[in-house]
């Protein structure tokens, strides 16, 4: 059904920290690894060992440099999914209703054998979150691994999505992002989690942690720096009279 | 977006056979017998033809009967829908023209009613894209629907309403590319906002996540050199509107040469249609551009 639930009973979705990734791509190789043979379609890779591989992906990791005026610049690793967006206009547009958001968790998906494979849903995604599967012609998208956070045979540390069990840094964090007493929620409050272009009215679901500032040199306190400072400004005694006198001449 | 043969083969014959229905529809010309075969049968071939482009870029075209069932909500199904109500409807005011010799005038204009939704509802698949500045404008449906009614008149022969109607059209292809220039600076969205990261200091895309290419770059990603499609407008612009108003517009004697232009004009038309659809995709910048590095051509 492609007309969005009004309200889902949770929401659940992605806290992502822009502050502690580190860019190692684990995330994007692990939900590759697990999506590939689980829910669906497998993530078919194009010319995979030639000169111009290509392939599906439902996670990426971008890097950007952000310049600020008055400090030096910063690299930030940005991974990027489906932000299962409350007002999701890849649901809306679909034709088929094979685009849909659950009103049980908020999770938005893609039921593959109603897809034609028409595309627009990818277009109407402001964060480019939504692949056509070359082999298969039809949309892929993160599924939140709605195969394993529910599923009783894994162990319970594992119900998870992939990325979030897979992240080394402890970058991303999963939960109900719908109820304000849930761990996530508590992280977004306290560290100011944000929306990716919130001028688009997709609400998303997922939110991003941003960058805690970093220190300033002027503001460092230096332990060795009573040490290393200069004993003298200016020579007394003898060598002061020394410096005087060569300075008369 | 790139520019994919069947969205412009589509967009650009479907526009004008539906606009030739609608003429037809409401009796311009009154035609009957083998006359009215001709007419119906190039708005059919123009209509249906565009149609059935659009479905080869699907990847499960044979599927594509489901996408009737969403029209509450997509654009896309009310396309569709509004395609076969205006096909059958003119289908049927065909058979009363053609084989009886008879005008069921409320089904034309039914029919004609139809056909400009058809072209209206294609419009609205472009114009409710936020992530596509550029065709999130009233202008999209404005032009779409200025070029349909434009064509039409001309294939149908009504050359006393095809000549304002071509001048509108050209308006609205000025002023639809004026603003659409503007658009995507105008609509606020930059790699600041699509990061979160702009009131740091400015962003800039310093890595890829990959070495090759993806879907999302091959289908959104298209740079048209500026002075390229300065070129292609300006050409666009003279075979859709100039020629043909120029051709319609001289005085001529003589049944065969009038013809002759009139056809002239319609080909011309056509050609320049073409042009601008092609430029209507390639110059359209998909917001997820930024997050690649797009904001720098
Ligand atoms: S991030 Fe894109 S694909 Fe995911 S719900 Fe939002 S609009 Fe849809
Ligand atoms: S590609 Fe599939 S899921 Fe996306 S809009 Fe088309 S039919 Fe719906």
């Amino acid at each position: 059904m492609t007309q969005l639930p009004t309200s889902t009973d949770r929401k659940m979705g992605l806290v992502i920290d822009l502050d502690t990734c580190v860019g190692c791509h684990a995330c994007v190789i692990s939900c590759k690894g697990w999506n590939t043979e689980n829910y669906g379609a497998p993530l078919s890779d194009q010319d995979a060992y030639g000169a111009d591989p290509s392939g599906t992906f439902l996670n990426r990791v971008h890097s950007y440099e952000v310049l600020p005026t008055e400090s030096p610049a910063q690299l930030i690793h940005f991974p990027k999914s489906c932000l299962h967006c409350e007002d999701a206009p890849c649901v809306t547009v679909c034709p088929t209703g094979a685009s849909y958001k659950r009103v049980e968790d908020g999770i938005v998906l893609v039921n593959e054998s109603d897809c034609i494979g028409c595309g627009l849903c990818a277009w109407s995604c402001p964060y480019g979150a939504r692949e056509m599967d070359m082999a298969e012609g039809v949309m892929k998208k993160c599924t939140l691994c709605v195969d394993r956070i529910y599923n009783e045979n894994l162990p319970e540390v594992d119900r998870v999505p992939s990325c979030v069990r897979t992240c080394p840094a402890g970058a991303r964090h999963f939960g109900d992002l719908g109820d304000p007493e849930s761990d996530v929620s508590k992280l977004v409050a306290e560290r100011d989690g944000m929306d990716l272009m919130p001028e688009m009215g997709t609400k998303p679901v997922n939110k991003y942690l941003p960058p805690r500032p970093k220190d300033q040199i002027e503001d460092q306190i230096d332990i060795l720096a009573p040490l290393l400072a200069p004993v003298a400004e200016e020579p007394k005694g003898f060598l002061g009279w020394l410096d005087k006198t060569l300075e008369k001449l | 977006m790139h520019p994919a043969p069947s969205v412009i083969i589509f967009t650009t014959l479907s526009g004008l056979g539906f606009g030739l229905l609608f003429f037809l529809g409401l009796g311009m010309p009154e035609v009957t017998g083998w006359v009215a075969f001709v007419f119906f049968l190039i708005a059919y071939v123009l209509a249906v033809g565009g149609l059935l482009a659009s479905t080869f870029h699907l990847g499960h075209p044979e599927r594509a009967w489901k996408a009737f069932t969403q029209w509450r909500s997509s654009w896309l199904s009310r396309e569709g829908w509004c395609a076969v109500i205006a096909l059958v409807l003119m289908g049927l005011f065909a058979i009363g023209s053609v084989f009886m010799g008879e005008r069921w005038s409320l089904l034309g204009w039914l029919g004609a009613l139809f056909s400009l939704a058809t072209v209206f509802t294609t419009s609205m698949i472009y114009t409710q894209l936020k992530t596509i500045p550029r065709w999130n404008m009233k202008l999209t449906p404005a032009m779409f629907l200025s070029f349909s009614l434009a064509g039409g008149a001309l294939m149908a022969g009504q050359t006393s309403v095809a000549l304002p109607l071509l001048l509108i059209a050209a308006l609205v292809q000025i002023l639809y590319w004026r603003q659409g220039d503007k658009a995507l600076a105008s609509s606020g969205t930059d790699l600041g906002t699509a990061t979160g990261l702009g009131q740091r200091g400015s962003v800039r895309a310093f890595e890829p996540p990959h070495t090759g290419t993806n879907y999302l770059l091959r289908e959104f990603v298209h740079v048209v050199g500026r002075k390229h499609a300065e070129k292609l407008r300006i050409i666009s612009f003279l075979l859709a509107f100039a020629l043909p108003v120029l051709f319609i517009a001289i005085p001529l004697e003589g049944i065969a040469l009038k013809h002759l232009l009139a056809l002239l004009a319609v080909v011309s038309h056509l050609a320049g249609v073409a042009a601008s659809r092609w430029l209507f995709f390639a110059q359209a910048e998909h917001v997820v551009g930024l997050y690649y590095g797009s904001d720098k051509e």
